[in-house]
């Protein structure tokens, strides 16, 4: 029988929650990093056990974290566990950084962004947001970090080199939102492995077809009435996650912040899918294992009030692609209820039925093993969840 | 042989318990200190200081003797009790809440 294996990133650790197929009873392990938030962990689809984590802190800065075997032991990328538990007491490992390019040849004039005070700023990095390791390389991810930018590793996370083409999609432009100014999302397109989708708060959704030396804003339909002086401006919007089905990579589902769009012709334009939604503001968003076409969102009263409207929680599907849109509550707090979900706290198994997985800023995890019919919370007192991912084992 | 406290975190991450104690070479100083640690533990390169300007994190404070040396220059000579390992220079995470 198959494994589920979910990855929580918290504000103060990582847990690793695991179940068999059946999805009722959950091992709970951790925290491991005690103390630092966990902004994402996410596994290698083409090797299970390697794991990565971003291991941050307003202290002590961003430190990148490795598993070779499924999270039971960590390392920062580049060091072996024999170097840091030899004999001699002498440890060889490297912390990793994330230099911006400042080279004349890719990451020139690029040195400044726009800042809140309407001065430019140099980048500089605060912290990893996202993880993406490649489809087929386990030694190959991506990282989303903020100030955004895009790095690249071909050595498992050891060294990072900057994709700072884009940065050249009107970079000078781009200024922080509220949240930061962070590159979040990064979706990697099975069928066109130079293909990269990436979205920045407060920047927009970019894509590249040559493996991230160039890249062009992808926003044209988008509109941020009450967010930018032109609400059709190309970059400016503060697209709070996309997501995709892996057979059919060219159809884009977002989330805006505010607005629910869909595209069909990889993101070159965008259509609201919002429909009957009690608001279209929220953060995850996310596609079924199986069914392209359906689609899930959990809606968020307001901009400023990052909370389930009514105060209940409520999962909202789609089976039709967008506009249509039922409320999932069985087994969900329907009173009460004054979490939120970040962006990158909901993911789905690969099991059939498809199970379904988010995490809340109070600390629960919810699982759904029948496609989100029903929830039961797999944990309930974590701290606030920043990110969830799942991995289905063989 | 220089005596450095690390806060829990770090001490966890460059995984030594109790004290760090290191060989570092006339004139002592926080500059000389942190570039003796970070060689020794490379692991922390970046989590008490920029990794490229080399600057404080704004976080971290260094103590030493009773004092709060965090803003004297890198290249100030820490106090003789540090240099002589009669004292430890504590690298401590500023208080906050969270």
């Amino acid at each position: 029988m198959s494994t589920i294996r979910v990855l929580v990133g918290t504000k103060k650790g990582a847990f690793i929650l695991t179940s068999d197929g059946k999805r009722t009873q959950w091992a709970v392990n951790g925290p491991h990093f005690g103390g630092w938030e966990l902004y994402h962990l996410k596994g290698s689809p083409a090797d299970p056990d390697r794991l990565y984590a971003s291991q941050t802190s307003s202290w002590f800065g961003q430190v990148i974290q490795r598993s070779d075997d499924g999270g039971k032991t960590w390392n920062p990328p580049g060091t072996k566990p024999e170097d840091l538990m030899g004999p001699d007491g002498m440890p060889k490992g490297e912390s990793n950084m994330f230099l911006y390019d400042a080279s004349a040849e890719t990451g020139q004039p690029l040195t400044t962004h726009q800042h809140y005070d309407g001065t430019q700023r140099p980048w500089e990095l605060k912290r990893v947001w996202h993880l993406e390791p490649s489809l087929t390389d386990p030694d190959t991810v991506y990282a989303g970090v903020e100030d955004a930018a895009i790095f690249k590793s071909v050595d498992g996370g050891t060294t990072w080199q900057e994709l700072a083409g884009l940065r050249s999609a009107k970079g000078h432009l781009w200024q922080p939102g509220a949240g930061g100014m962070c590159l979040h999302t990064i979706l990697l397109d099975p069928g066109h492995p130079d293909r990269i989708f990436v979205a920045i708060s407060a920047a927009g959704s970019f894509r590249s077809d040559d493996g991230g030396k160039t890249w062009h804003p992808i926003t044209r339909g988008l509109k941020s009435q009450y967010e930018l002086p032109d609400p059709d401006a190309e970059v400016g919007h503060c697209v709070h996650r996309i997501a995709m089905h892996p057979s059919r990579p060219h159809v884009l589902f977002m989330q805006k912040h505010w607005d629910v769009l869909r595209s069909d012709d990889t993101g070159e334009s965008w259509q609201e899918i919002s429909g009957n939604l009690p608001s279209d503001f929220g953060f995850p968003i996310a596609v079924h294992a199986h069914e392209p076409n359906t689609v899930y969102v959990v809606p968020i009263k307001s901009d400023s009030e990052h909370y389930p409207p009514d105060g209940k929680l409520r999962v909202y599907r789609s089976r039709t692609g967008g506009n249509e849109w039922e409320a999932l509550t069985k087994g969900l707090p329907q009173q009460n209820c004054y979490v939120n979900i970040l962006r990158d706290a909901m993911a789905v198994d690969q099991l059939d039925p498809c199970g379904i997985y988010f995490g809340t800023t109070g600390g629960q995890v919810y699982g759904s093993a029948d496609a989100g019919d029903s929830w039961t919370a797999i944990v309930r007192d974590l701290p606030p969840v920043l990110s969830v991912e799942v991995q289905t084992l063989p | 042989m220089i005596r450095i406290v690390l806060p829990a975190h770090l001490r966890t991450l460059a995984r030594v318990d109790g004290e760090v104690k290191l060989d570092v070479e006339s004139p002592v100083t926080q500059r000389s200190v942190l570039d003796a640690l970070e060689a020794r533990y490379p692991m922390l390169r970046g989590t008490i200081r920029d990794h490229v300007t080399l600057t404080r994190r704004p976080f971290v404070r260094f103590f030493a003797c009773e004092q709060d040396l965090s803003h004297e220059s890198p290249d100030t000579p820490l106090p003789d009790a540090v240099a002589m390992g009669t004292e430890p220079l504590l690298i401590v995470g500023a208080m906050a809440g969270g």
